[in-house]
């Protein structure tokens, strides 16, 4: 038992994040032409609408909350000190999680009853989905059987994370959990482990640089200045095979 | 002053016969491929008709291009606002059925079928579900259905029209038709580009070709949106958007591009020309009444020292700025000033333009008294009661403006936003070149005549035969001008061919991934 819980909860989080800084590099370097978000919504849009909007908005504001309960577990713990506001976030946050739940399931709903959809359905896609979902009912699963989440998430997750991250994992806190949680702690280094195998690396590529770049963009091949001098073109480029 | 090459190109629309050739040649050459199959680079249209993608004219539906937005110019469906906060759905986004659905046909059915009463038939089925489908809709079904409800009644450049100028043009004594080609217009001002949030869309600095990097697209479809004359397309396959390259692989070896060279009417013509990279801005925010103005007031005079000064700065070849010289696209839209652009209210400064067409809109009705004809009708053969003809054989040859078949009105919603004087004009020119030419070859006209109407137009005869020259005569290499390529120069912009040999097409150009990233 303890060899499997090292493993899952040490050994696997490790060889996770390894996977995915180290692949993800890997694709974005030299298979860049792979990183998309396969967009299906030129094949169908109408229906695509209700499955990703909730699916989408639902997700990044859970993944924040639990970003923000693993880097700032005393702010969480502070603001849940007052009940009020420990019920208004956990119902909330479990609103959101049901906005997930909704959304994927329409979106797999779609994946399988359009035809033009399932004509651009690879099989990682369908692994990623069903991962998600599983996640998900976890992760509500979680919240109502095992409350209250963002309490417990900041007072004992957070120092597991925070120990993988210090390289001396303490484990302790992990192992003695409930099934549950323990599936959803692993579903979710399972995602991590896939992503540079999948269509999730889009999540990386998120265009926040188009905020701040000019609308427009020229580029030039060749250096505008030097290209007049004739010694320039052969020193800098090369040809590399001969 | 910050003066850049552009290849620029005008299609002389009197020349062209619709014959697809140049769809077909682009479509053997780039857009043969899963997910692509539905895109034509190249497309030609029917006008008056609804074009391809349906209605793409019509921004109230499709919300492409730029709009004025206090004393500047903003995306209309997209942008760094509006593009992020749909960039899960986006809700302007064409759908592949407002092109058509791609399909093919089971053809090994007509030879494998078991023996039996009945003759085998190929079903069409679709090439995205390889299931049978019904065709609604395919590549150019509109082709020469002028006056047709489904089509040309729907053409977004009759909205302004009225009722009665709309009735008139769909007379069966008066239909008329022309054909309007269409590639990527290589904007000054791309809308496309600025939508892109990936930053994988830019101008190429040397020669203005607008190209989408496929290593950093991203698939988030803002470029289908914002593209007014929808010419960036989204490939349902591979999850990138694909557009017209001009073939700057060709261009740049000095061929001119597939569907040019393949033209069969000679309607293409390609050139340098140089403008003001500073400008710009200031252009696409001009008001409605000086754009058109601005737009060609932006191509500067390749003959102008400081122009030349200015571009030799920016590293333009000798050989570029010879070319613009030359350049039989300066001709037509500078000197000569025969070319519009197509749409300039959208504001993306495309540098495509067009020869308004003369010949199918001007022809004249001459009246005439038809009972004796009617008379000899059979009982069920449909009579108009009309006394006029359609005729080309009047005094002034071709008729005059205000005869014309499609109201200039319409032609001026396409070429010069509304504004008929623009068109008016280069149709005036169009027309005082025939009647000089006329006046030369077959003499039925006094040549103080054929003088009196050039003078109008501001020609003379040797500029008139210029005009005649490079519309009926030209050779290759005058239709043609793209400057020499430098080898050196070759190198630096696509490496040693050698060294993607044996991959496909081109390869990936090194160091490209991180472009825009
Ligand atoms: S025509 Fe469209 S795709 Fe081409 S450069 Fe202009 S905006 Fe971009
Ligand atoms: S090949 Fe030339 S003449 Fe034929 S349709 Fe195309 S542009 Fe027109």
């Amino acid at each position: 038992m303890n060899a499997l819980n090292a493993f899952l909860f040490v050994a696997f989080p490790y060889a996770a994040v390894l996977v995915f800084v180290i692949g993800l590099a890997i694709r974005y370097r030299h298979r860049g032409f792979t990183i998309s978000s396969l967009s299906s919504q030129f094949l169908e849009g109408r229906r695509l609408f209700w499955g990703v909007v909730p699916f989408h908005v639902g997700l990044l504001i859970i993944l924040t909350g639990h970003l923000l309960a693993f880097l700032v577990p005393s702010s969480i713990l502070a603001w849940n000190a007052e009940p009020v506001r420990l019920i208004i976030l956990e119902v909330s946050a479990f609103a959101f999680g049901l906005s997930v739940l909704v959304g994927l399931g329409s979106l797999m709903f779609r994946r399988f009853t359009e035809s033009r959809v399932r004509a651009v359905t690879t099989r990682m896609d369908i692994a990623v989905e069903v991962l998600l979902l599983t996640q998900i009912i976890l992760g509500l699963w979680v919240a109502l059987g095992y409350r209250w989440g963002s309490s417990w998430f900041a007072a004992d997750l957070s120092p597991y994370l925070w120990s993988l991250f210090a390289l001396k994992p303490e484990t302790e806190a992990v192992y003695a959990l409930p099934w549950v949680i323990k599936l959803h702690i692993f579903g979710a280094f399972l995602l991590i482990f896939m992503v540079p195998f999948s269509r999730l690396a889009h999540i990386f590529v998120a265009p926040l640089h188009y905020l701040s770049r000019p609308y427009q963009q020229v580029m030039w091949n060749w250096d505008r200045g030097a290209i007049r001098d004739p010694n320039t073109a052969w020193s800098r480029a090369r040809p590399r095979n001969n | 002053m910050n003066i850049r090459s552009q290849i620029s190109m005008v299609f002389h629309l009197d020349k062209c016969i619709g014959c697809h050739t140049c769809s077909i040649a682009c479509k053997n050459i780039w857009t043969d491929r899963k997910g692509a199959e539905y895109m034509w680079w190249n497309n030609v249209e029917t006008k008056p008709g609804t074009g391809y993608p349906g209605k793409w004219e019509d921004q109230e539906i499709y919300k492409g291009g730029w709009e004025k937005d206090g004393t500047g110019i903003a995306l209309k469906g997209a942008g760094k606002k509006k593009g992020l906060a749909n960039i899960f759905h986006n809700p302007h986004l064409p759908v592949i059925d407002d092109y058509y659905e791609p399909f093919t046909y089971k053809y090994l059915d007509l030879i494998e079928s078991p023996a039996g009463d009945d003759q085998p038939t190929a079903r069409p089925i679709s090439m995205i579900t390889g299931e049978p489908m019904d065709i609604k809709m395919g590549p150019n079904w509109d082709d020469d259905l002028s006056g047709t409800p489904d089509y040309a009644r729907k053409d977004p450049n009759l909205l302004k029209l009225s009722p009665a100028e709309q009735q008139a043009m769909f007379q069966l004594e008066r239909m008329a038709f022309f054909y309007l080609p269409r590639i990527c217009n290589h904007c000054l001002n791309p809308a496309c580009v600025a939508a892109c949030p990936s930053g994988a869309i830019y101008k190429r600095g040397e020669d203005g070709v607008v190209l989408i990097n496929q290593d950093v697209c991203r698939a988030w479809r803002m470029c289908v949106t914002a593209c007014p004359y929808k010419k960036s397309y989204y490939n349902w396959n591979s999850g990138k958007s694909e557009k017209c390259i001009l073939c700057y692989p060709r261009i740049e070896a000095g061929y001119a591009p597939a569907c040019m060279h393949s033209c069969v009417g000679r309607i293409r013509y390609l050139g340098v020309m140089l403008y003001d990279a500073d400008q710009i801005e200031r252009v696409a925010s001009s008001d409605d009444g000086s754009l058109i103005q601005n737009h060609l007031d932006i191509i500067q005079d390749p003959f102008d020292p400081a122009v030349i000064a200015s571009a030799k700065a920016n590293g333009v070849a000798d050989s570029t700025i010879h070319a613009a010289q030359y350049s039989p696209t300066y001709k037509f839209v500078k000197k000569w000033g025969l070319a519009l652009p197509l749409h300039p209210e959208f504001r993306t400064l495309p540098m495509l333009f067009y020869v308004p067409p003369l010949l199918p809109v001007m022809a004249s009705l001459s009246k005439v008294d038809n009972t004796a004809q009617s008379q000899k009708m059979n009982d069920i053969a449909k009579y108009w009661p009309d006394n006029w003809l359609y005729d080309t054989s009047t005094e002034e040859l071709w008729g005059t403006l205000e005869q014309a078949r499609f109201p200039l009105e319409y032609m001026a919603n396409m070429f010069s936003a509304g504004k008929t004087s623009w068109v008016a004009d280069r149709l005036k020119k169009l027309m005082a070149v025939r009647i000089h030419r006329r006046a030369v070859t077959v003499g039925d006209i006094s040549a103080e005549k054929a003088a009196k109407v050039l003078a109008d137009t501001g020609l003379d005869a040797r500029t008139a035969e210029d005009i005649y020259y490079l519309t009926a005569l030209a050779k290759f290499d005058d239709r043609f001008v793209i400057p020499a390529a430098h080898r050196e120069q070759a190198i630096e912009m696509l490496e040693f061919t050698g060294d993607v040999k044996g991959s496909t097409g081109f390869g990936f150009k090194g160091g490209t991934a991180g472009r825009g990233a």
